[in-house]
């Protein structure tokens, strides 16, 4: 490994998810996409909307999990729904299961009336995709995650909203799949889970053998790019000096 | 002069109220600030088959392990620093909960709309192309009667009302008539689900004199007025082991110690069962001091 780690090319890959996205809620569920987040608004796009995870809009960018900072405005959950439906947010979730048409579950593993393994519930997967732009977060890429065929659709994939109507589609906005292995989009045909690049040191193939369905790819996949010298300084000095970030993506 | 009506009872008193086959909504949030002194009062009861409406936490494992829960109305079912609940996980890998109705988290906070404003549904994107509306077919769709700028009708989940029995919230203060104030930092849902409620009763941490609720609390905080509310109880750390802010924070150390118990073996549980939740209130307040001494 040289002078950066995996989890530092996921947190710049996660902030550029969010850099185009102009004032908008950024709503990172879990940590590598708070770090993602909190990155880019120190970067790409400090226009973000950020919250302290609880019901606090954060007028700075403090470290992970530091609750002190300027606030700028509340938003308990009852405003997030209504954000939600307003439509200003970019959420990234997580996902227990993602498939090739990029329906999410996180609600049960197995049939749903008696489930081999109940998890979370639907939670706001179900609003969030047809309301918001939706990204997911895959810190450990395999194939019991990247599946055929989800369970249970808790997060709508695109081809499921087209077919549910233009209520469901209007503002359907699947953006980014980022793994520990690469980078995603749902462009490939049919509106299918598409391959967007690599994270340096991983191969196609690597991704390949970790997902569980046929993944559409060019033959010229490029590699995810480097963080920069100042993305590193930010991540290690300012928003995650006690190196968190290892936990959740092992070098 | 006249004064408004008092309704302060006792928890035993609250749960007498409850029946058999009531449906029955829990405020809070997952595991922060739910009237969990009325909770346990249900665990002793032989209240039975009750349909559950709640943004679950340990309030919705404890009634399910305990088997009082014949449909479960959620969007999730969480502790938050212990993502998944594992007495809720148990019940549904059990199938001991004989229906539950997963929905949206927009849908539950939407349905507790519909029900507080007395309308059968409001129409919202959520749940469209999601197995939400598969797993329940009995949540239907709607279709416009306004044309969209291109000319299309379009289709919206009916999300139905969540009309509530009996609803259970716990607040901060509240005066004897059941104005109540939220002193943390989200009011929740609290609000709306006593307005969804024919009855709603409000456990908090202190009744004060109704002046008491303003003298030093923004009136915006005033989340609850009495003409929603059928009887108060005090009930001090009655929201213990969740998060009650700024009264107190949740026990994190209890927290692990109920998900230990709850995931273990039966003798574990029984164990649990028999140290906490085989007495009172009173009693469980007593076991709990003895167990953060033992940890501390």
């Amino acid at each position: 490994m040289s002078e950066f780690t995996r989890a530092e090319v996921c947190a710049a890959a996660i902030a550029d998810a969010f850099k185009d996205d102009g004032e908008i809620f950024a709503s990172p569920m879990g940590m590598l996409p708070m770090l993602g987040v909190r990155l880019a608004k120190l970067t790409s796009n400090p226009d973000l909307v950020i919250s302290d995870g609880e019901s606090l809009f954060l007028g700075g960018t403090p470290p992970l999990f530091a609750k002190a900072d300027v606030v700028e405005g509340w938003i308990p959950f009852r405003r997030v729904f209504d954000v939600v439906a307003y439509g200003k947010r970019h959420v990234m979730m997580g996902a227990t299961q993602v498939d090739r048409h990029g329906n999410q579950n996180i609600s049960a593993i197995g049939d749903f009336a008696r489930p081999t393994r109940q998890m979370l519930g639907s939670r706001g997967a179900p609003g969030n995709t047809v309301n918001n732009r939706t990204s997911y977060w895959v810190p450990k890429h395999g194939t019991r995650v990247f599946v055929e065929q989800v369970d249970v659709v808790s997060g709508v994939g695109p081809a499921r909203a087209k077919a549910a109507g233009p209520g469901a589609s209007r503002y359907h906005d699947i953006h980014r799949i980022v793994s520990n292995l690469g980078v995603f989009d749902l462009r490939g045909p049919g509106d299918t889970v598409r391959l967007l690049s690599v994270h340096p040191g991983v191969s196609v193939a690597d991704v390949e053998a970790a997902t569980g369905f046929e993944l559409n790819a060019s033959d010229d996949v490029p590699v995810t790019r480097e963080p920069t010298e100042t993305e590193l300084m930010i991540i290690r000095n300012v928003l995650d000096p006690k190196n968190l970030r290892d936990r959740e993506v092992p070098s | 002069m006249s004064k408004p009506r008092e309704k302060v009872m006792t928890i035993d008193e609250v749960v007498a109220q409850l029946s058999d086959g009531m449906t029955i909504g829990i405020g809070g949030w997952g595991p922060r600030r739910k009237p969990m002194a009325l909770v346990r009062a249900i665990l002793r009861s032989d209240l039975k088959d009750l349909t559950i409406v709640s943004w679950g936490g340990a309030d919705v494992g404890l009634l399910a392990r305990a088997g009082k829960i014949r449909k479960l109305v959620y969007a999730f079912v969480s502790l938050d620093s212990i993502p998944l609940e594992p007495n809720f996980q148990r019940a549904r890998q059990n199938g001991t909960i004989p229906e539950v109705v997963e929905l949206d988290e927009g849908m539950f906070a939407t349905g507790l709309y519909a029900a507080a404003q007395r309308l059968p549904f409001l129409p919202m994107r959520a749940g469209l192309g999601s197995d939400v509306l598969v797993n329940n077919p009995q949540i239907l769709t709607v279709t416009s009667p306004y044309a969209d700028a291109d000319g299309a009708y379009e289709s919206l989940t009916a999300v139905p009302a969540l009309r509530l029995d009996v609803a259970l919230v716990h607040l901060n203060r509240a005066d004897p008539h059941g104005d109540a104030t939220y002193l943390g930092p989200d009011p929740y849902f609290d609000d709306l689900f006593v307005q969804a409620a024919q009855r709603a009763f409000v456990s908090c941490e202190q009744i004060v004199d109704t002046a008491g609720l303003t003298i030093d609390t923004p009136v915006q905080r005033l989340l609850i007025s009495r003409m929603m509310v059928d009887g108060v109880v005090e009930t001090p750390n009655g929201a213990h082991f969740t998060m009650c802010t700024p009264d107190y924070e949740r026990d994190e150390t209890f927290q692990k110690a109920y998900v230990t118990a709850a995931s273990g073996s039966d003798e574990e549980w029984a164990a649990f069962e028999a140290r906490f939740l085989s007495g009172d209130e009173a009693a469980y307040q007593a076991a709990v001091a003895a167990f953060n001494q033992e940890q501390a």
